[in-house]
């Protein structure tokens, strides 16, 4: 378990070689070992790659003016790692090892930084508690009993408990936040555009976006800088000048206007959530911004128009995953048809076949107008009640998700598990940049504070989200050595 | 009962972008299998496509040709299906707003002419290839996957298979002008799916359609639709009632043959593909491809007939292919006369391209060695007789100027040479002269070609029938 406040303090440490690169990479894969049994937050650790690669920096000494050399991050398992297992959690990528990159790889490799291991995940990030990927769940270093979150799972978990303070998750409805809110961390989904997808493999392409957990906002910002940008390689991918997040970080919010939707302290938000938060707010309060209650009226449709549509793409993007050119493919085959039957079958856990069918039934010829269509037109609508928000406020604010971390199990419904993206799926309908930071605890167990910023401002969202975090002072961790 | 047809085209042209549609790989035919292809190609986890702006602008070259309107706001969609050649299992393409719709081309069939609609125009990108062998294994070729493809589809306008003929000629001399693709049957780059249904004359509601896939040549279209034609009157004039069918052309027996019946058509699942932001082509973007458009073949026409002074005939037959007409300006640009070129465009060269089946621009020939050879012909080098021999050089890309040298082939115009010979064949043929005095033409046959055996035919044949005329004239 690491002891370091943030990535530039133990950066200065390595710079002063007070630790070499080898012995924090020796330290954090035995705080990952040591925790692995409990958490199960890795699908494979890098070991040997991770120690050869701290030699090297260590034999040349690590650039003062490089944040990243010799930081070991952890990367989600659904992000390709060149040469290393690729799994996104599922039994039909079990054996594949990606000849490429992912964009966001590459740059942490360009930067030095040393990619310890791949996360768990919910399988192919459809989840929302890790319980769908095919290598067991991960679990909530805070109470072992209960889920993590998901599907960004390993990722928080190994940063709540302190073997890595930075890792990457993917968020398509709430996949880093949520997670980070249950395991008491801060976890940044950038506006879509900001970070290149090329190698994250697709969910739900128009709802993706790769982002940063942390321990603290100063790291999530700063990793938020190294992996943003365009990238000819995702043609989503936005042009627009990336400011360094971290460096913008004042601590000022003098005059900040904050939103706050009434619907976001509705039905199915526990009522102990909604008082933590609207106490909270006073904290932005006292830092001089001006807060009002707002509406959302078509948040309410979110959910159901996001379970129509990601389910829709990730039915059509995982349509590749055949059998024929890399994965699992089942044995006892006499055809064509059969190959892709059974593969598939064998290959794809339930939540996946569950959504690849919702997605299908959402796009067949007789029911597109009625769900595809319509849930394109509420996501406009959803998109239009953001864009008259943000004419009068710069950040909209409420909790992130409407329990704390629930035990396993305890979702018996797939509804009920899907109302867990309820606070954040906006977001991702709407492409904007969002961010949960702790607020505190309730029954014990953190509460993240969500808040979401204008298309492409990163720098008021997390100048918001440091300022609370400096003076809410959260400064709690789970004890699970 | 009298029938009318209504015949559709759906026609697929691959386009010659250097690169893929959504991914570098590069556009080459022929290659080991699998080598031009990347891991946007395999459908790789965690690719993503990035479209190809060249293959937008090709595609709005060919829909300025086509005459039709350009959606300057549009987007790719997906086309869901499984299979190997397909590794995505779903096809890019445009399936909600083309990049083009509402245009026409105009056909003459037999001295008429008529305009056919096109309804639209679409990008969308080609599969691989997938083939069987005997081992039991099936093998994937991704070279092709990936390539650019515009897909025309025609207006219910067409109402013969003679004009279904017209209307792929016509396109495909459009689009070859255009400079966006080869346009070749044989070799894959254009395709052409037809369907035909037929109902009473006067009856609104039009008949069940069949349709002819996979057809590899135009004739085969037509014979195809005619047979087609008949079938379907057949079964209605026997009170049958004709299935929705897709059936191929058997170009042994000339008869179409069933494939599978149409019973509920594939749901493809399309929507809007998110990887890839809408296209929005500017006014800007679109003046400069209108304004930068290759000459169409109607400019070309009016400039051979207005300037040139070739009748109507020859500047369409000129322009029928691209390389045709290039090849004729070429050759006209090295100052010989254009009717003369057109002469031996439209005589000798086809000729020779339909006796060795090559196109033009695959064979020796060069617009300057034909130039020169008509120069030689034009100051009387050589007689049109040797010219055959010259023409047979240029075919084998010899230098006409140097084959005539070689061969010491050039015509013998000297009149005191001739007269010499002239003189010499006479005093050695006296009957000939008493023939030719007494009305024997043939005499005068004989005696030139006494002359022409002197000069192993090279022996300015005018020259010496004046000289000859003038010094019978005189004995």
């Amino acid at each position: 378990m690491l002891d370091y406040k943030n990535v530039e303090e133990l950066h200065k440490d390595l710079v002063n070689k007070k630790i070499s690169v080898t012995e924090l990479v020796k330290e954090t894969l035995n705080s990952i070992k040591l925790h692995e049994s409990k958490l199960n937050a890795y699908i494979s650790i890098n070991e040997e790659q991770s120690l050869n690669m701290a030699a090297k920096i260590d034999k040349k000494g690590v650039n003062p003016d490089n944040l990243w050399e010799g930081i070991p991050i952890a990367v989600k398992d659904n992000l390709n790692t060149k040469g290393i297992l690729t799994t996104a959690a599922s039994k039909i990528l079990s054996n594949f090892k990606p000849i490429y990159d992912a964009t966001v790889v590459q740059k942490l490799k360009e930067a030095g930084a040393i990619i310890i291991g791949k996360t768990n995940l919910d399988e192919f990030a459809m989840g929302s508690s890790s319980e769908t990927s095919y290598y067991g769940a991960v679990h909530n270093p805070w109470d072992l009993e209960r889920v993590p979150g998901g599907s960004s799972a390993g990722s928080a978990a190994t940063v709540a408990s302190r073997d890595v303070l930075v890792s990457l998750g993917s968020d398509t409805g709430g996949s880093i936040r949520q997670p980070a809110a249950f395991n008491g961390v801060v976890g940044v989904k950038p506006t879509y555009g900001r970070v290149s997808r090329w190698g994250l493999i697709a969910f739900g392409s128009s709802f993706d976006q790769i982002g940063s957990i942390a321990t603290n906002v100063q790291d999530a910002a700063s990793l938020l800088t190294l992996i943003s940008g365009m990238d000819v390689k995702d043609a989503t991918s936005s042009s627009k000048k990336v400011p360094d997040f971290r460096q913008k970080l004042t601590g000022n919010i003098e005059g900040l206007r904050i939103g706050v939707p009434k619907e976001f302290f509705g039905d199915g938000v526990d009522p102990k959530i909604c008082s933590l938060i609207k106490d909270s707010l006073k904290v932005f309060k006292e830092q001089g911004a001006l807060i009002e209650e707002v509406s959302l009226p078509n948040s309410i449709y979110g959910i159901q128009a996001y379970y129509v549509l990601a389910p829709a793409e990730a039915s059509s993007n995982l349509q590749r995953f055949d059998g024929i050119r890399y994965g699992y493919r089942a044995d006892n085959i006499n055809n064509l048809e059969d190959l892709y039957v059974k593969t598939r079958t064998e290959g794809f856990g339930d939540e996946v076949k569950r959504r690849i069918m919702l997605g299908t039934y959402a796009l067949s010829a007789s029911s597109y107008e009625a769900f595809f269509i319509k849930a394109a037109k509420v996501r406009t609508l959803i998109i239009n009640d953001y864009k008259e928000l943000f004419k009068k406020y710069d950040i909209i604010v409420g909790p992130t998700t409407p329990s704390v971390a629930f035990k396993f199990g305890d979702k018996k419904d797939e509804t009920s598990m899907y109302m867990n993206d309820m606070l954040t799926v906006t977001a991702n309908i709407a492409g904007l940049p969002a961010m949960s930071v702790p607020a505190g605890l309730v029954d014990g167990l953190p509460v993240g504070l969500h808040i979401i910023g204008k298309p492409f401002d990163e720098v008021t969202l997390l100048n918001a989200g440091y300022t609370f975090e400096k003076i809410n002072n959260f400064n709690l961790k789970p004890n699970i050595d | 009962m009298n029938f009318e047809t209504t015949i559709g085209l759906e026609v697929h042209v691959e386009l010659k972008n250097n690169s893929k549609i959504f991914s570098p790989a590069p556009v080459r035919f022929g290659d080991d299998p699998n080598i031009n292809t990347n891991v946007i190609d395999w459908g790789y986890p965690g690719v993503l496509p990035t479209p190809n702006k060249g293959v937008i602008e090709y595609g709005m070259r060919a829909a300025v040709a086509l005459h039709a309107k350009i959606n300057q706001h549009t987007h790719f969609d997906r086309k869901n299906y499984f299979y190997p050649d397909n590794p995505k299992a779903y096809q890019i393409t445009q399936s909600d707003i083309p990049l083009a719709e509402n245009g026409w081309i105009e056909i003459n069939t037999n001295g008429n002419y008529k305009k056919i609609g096109i309804s639209e125009m679409h990008i969308e990108e080609d599969a691989g290839k997938n083939s069987h062998s005997d081992n039991g294994y099936s093998y994937v070729d991704l070279n092709r996957q990936g390539t650019a493809l515009i897909e025309i589809v025609s207006k219910p306008d067409i109402s013969s298979p003679e004009e279904a003929y017209d209307f792929l000629r016509t396109l495909r001399q459009r689009i070859q002008f255009t400079g966006i693709s080869d346009v070749k049957m044989a070799e894959g780059s254009m395709r052409v799916d037809v369907n035909i249904s037929i109902r009473p004359f006067g009856q609104e509601k039009y008949g069940t359609k069949t349709e002819l896939k996979n057809i590899n040549s135009f004739n085969f279209v037509r014979k195809g639709l005619e047979f087609e034609e008949k079938r379907q009157q057949q079964i209605l004039l026997r009170g049958g009632t004709i299935r929705p069918e897709t059936r191929r052309y058997d170009e042994n027996t000339g008869e179409t043959v069933l494939m599978r019946v149409k019973e509920n058509s594939e749901d493809y699942r399309y929507f809007p593909e998110p990887d890839i932001p809408d296209v929005d082509i500017s006014d800007d973007w679109l003046n400069s491809v209108i304004s930068s458009m290759p000459e169409m073949p109607e400019a070309r026409r009016k400039h051979y007939v207005d300037d040139l002074g070739l009748t109507d005939y020859d500047a369409m037959v000129l322009t029928q292919t691209k390389e045709m007409s290039d090849f004729f300006d070429e050759t006209v640009s090295f100052e010989v006369d254009p009717k003369l070129v057109s002469n031996y465009l439209q005589g000798d060269v086809n000729a020779y391209l339909n006796d060795k089946q090559v196109d033009l621009q695959d064979t020796k020939l060069t617009p300057k060695h034909l130039a020169d050879m008509i120069k030689l012909l034009m100051n009387e080098t050589i007689s049109s007789k040797m010219a055959k021999k010259v023409f047979k050089a240029i075919t084998n890309g010899e230098d006409p100027n140097e084959y005539v040298k070689k061969n010491n082939l050039s015509q013998i115009s000297d009149t005191n040479q001739l007269s010499e010979i002239i003189n010499n064949v006479l005093n050695d043929n006296e009957q000939s002269i008493i023939d030719y005095h007494n009305g024997k033409d043939r005499a005068l046959g004989f005696l030139v070609g006494q002359v022409m055996k002197l000069t192993h035919g090279q022996a300015n044949p005018k020259i010496v029938n004046k000289l000859l005329l003038d010094e019978l004239s005189k004995r």
